[in-house]
């Protein structure tokens, strides 16, 4: 055996409390974030995601208490990202008990701050995300939750990012994100096989099949999906199953 | 009294997740000390350390007395210690990440890169993997086989196998434990392996090597 595919709930935070964003607008509120937190610890999730998706209009303490509560109960990997710009920003998150800080829109405006906090609190901790959406024959980076392009080749960008010490890269499609159409396969493929870090496909889920199809065909290392679980569509056990039914390396 | 277990701070760990789940794993009390005179008065000892091997060193080594503090407790007075991915690491002779770093030299060996003997073998070696121990090692009284989170770049390659007590694999086999007497070194994360892990930080603290 290997390395298990990683399933990674994601659960998008804004004031201290759960939404889910259907295409990154029309919020529905989905509770409290640390209890949800400790549900998927206790369904054997891999690992958890926190993103703040307000982070860049509000203040930031509530998700550091969040971080904290959660730190205290859930025994199991948690990646906290948005609005993290530099290196006292992901100190603040990494002391307060997150294992892996995700850099988003900083990661496009000033690359070097992926060095920065890899320099100072090792690769281990970096999660570099790539937004992208589909442009002509390639994907273009996007930020500001999809609605800002950036004229930035998506390939070009994930190699940099890895290069700078990125540990990990959160791919996401913006096309996909909240359709439940599944990843784009080809984005996560193209990066996966350009980059020695491992890939996490995110953005589209909507059924078991697509998480095996992100690590068959998109060569993903792990799965993000958030309203499949959320909504109690399938369970942790359900997705690892799959995967384990389609020949691929998963817990359980 | 309850008896003194001893988490080193030496800004190089993810101290509280370590904290919470020793507390989850029963301990009664855990001092979070970066003071040598504490760890001189612990009956029992954990290092954690994330980040690499010559940050962590150099972290452990600006605390004036902490390394002796910590050989005379564990090496010569043999109390429990577990020390964590880069606390683990740091009980090598040296380590190899961003140039030659001397380690504590408890178990003889060096600290090296994982090889990417194959596109598909993604560094770092992050996620859940196989713990399986030695059989006839004597740390596989606390090591119990199963599945725990792993994620690092850098591996322990112990001289002898003897100090081997569990592997993994990620293209190849890795040291997923070392052991001897009364020190053991686990690379993966027991703080952040839900069950598997709380478990064995529960057996660490019964621990009487």
């Amino acid at each position: 055996m290997t390395v298990r595919v990683r399933v990674i709930p994601c659960l998008d935070v804004a004031e201290g409390r759960v939404v889910k964003g259907v295409n990154f607008v029309d919020l529905k509120d989905a509770g409290d974030p640390v209890e949800q937190a400790q549900a998927y610890d206790r369904a054997g999730a891999d690992e958890l995601c926190f993103l703040d998706i307000s982070a860049s209009h509000e203040g930031r303490g509530t998700l550091l208490d969040i971080v904290q509560r959660t730190a205290k109960v859930c025994f199991m990997p948690l990646t906290v990202g948005g609005g993290v710009r530099s290196v006292e920003d992901a100190r603040a998150l990494l002391l307060a008990g997150a294992d892996k800080v995700a850099v988003n829109s900083a990661a496009v405006s000033r690359p070097e701050v992926v060095k920065d906090i890899a320099e100072r609190m090792g690769s281990q901790c970096v999660v570099a995300s790539v937004d992208a959406r589909r442009s002509g024959e390639g994907w273009e980076i996007f930020t500001h939750g999809g609605r800002r392009a950036t004229g930035i080749d998506a390939i070009e960008h994930a190699r940099k990012l890895a290069a700078l010490g990125a540990g990990e890269l959160l791919v996401t499609s913006m096309d996909g994100d909240g359709t439940q159409q599944g990843y784009d396969l080809q984005l996560t493929r193209a990066i996966a096989d350009n980059v020695g870090v491992p890939v996490v496909a995110s953005g589209g889920v909507g059924n078991l099949q697509h998480l095996v199809d992100g690590v068959k065909q998109g060569h993903a290392s792990a799965v993000l999906a958030a309203s499949i679980f959320h909504f109690g569509t399938y369970s942790i056990a359900e997705a690892h199953e799959a995967l384990r039914a389609a020949g691929i390396s998963a817990r359980g | 009294m309850a008896e003194a277990l001893a988490l080193i701070d030496y800004g190089a760990g993810n101290l509280h997740s370590v904290n919470n789940a020793l507390l989850a794993a029963g301990a009664e009390r855990v001092a979070v000390t970066s003071d040598p005179d504490l760890v001189r008065g612990a009956q029992r000892i954990v290092l954690p350390g994330v980040g690499s091997f010559k940050a962590c060193a150099e972290g452990l080594r600006a605390i004036d007395g902490m390394e002796e503090a910590l050989t005379d407790r564990v090496v010569r007075d043999g109390i429990p210690f577990l020390g964590i991915c880069v606390g683990m690491q740091l009980m090598a002779t040296r380590g190899l990440e961003h140039g030659t770093t001397p380690g504590l030299d408890w178990i003889a060996g060096d600290v090296v890169a994982i090889e990417r003997t194959d596109p598909a073998i993604k560094v770092p070696h992050m996620g859940w993997n196989d713990v399986s121990p030695m059989r006839h090692h004597d740390g596989a009284e606390l090591l119990e086989g199963g599945e725990a989170y792993f994620l690092h770049s850098y591996h322990f390659e112990p001289e002898s196998g003897r100090d081997i007590a569990a592997m993994t694999d990620h293209g190849g086999g890795l040291v997923a434990a070392v052991a001897r007497d009364n020190m053991l070194g686990v690379q993966f994360h027991p703080e952040k392996s839900q069950a598997f892990g709380l478990s064995l930080l529960a057996r660490f603290l019964e621990w009487m090597p």
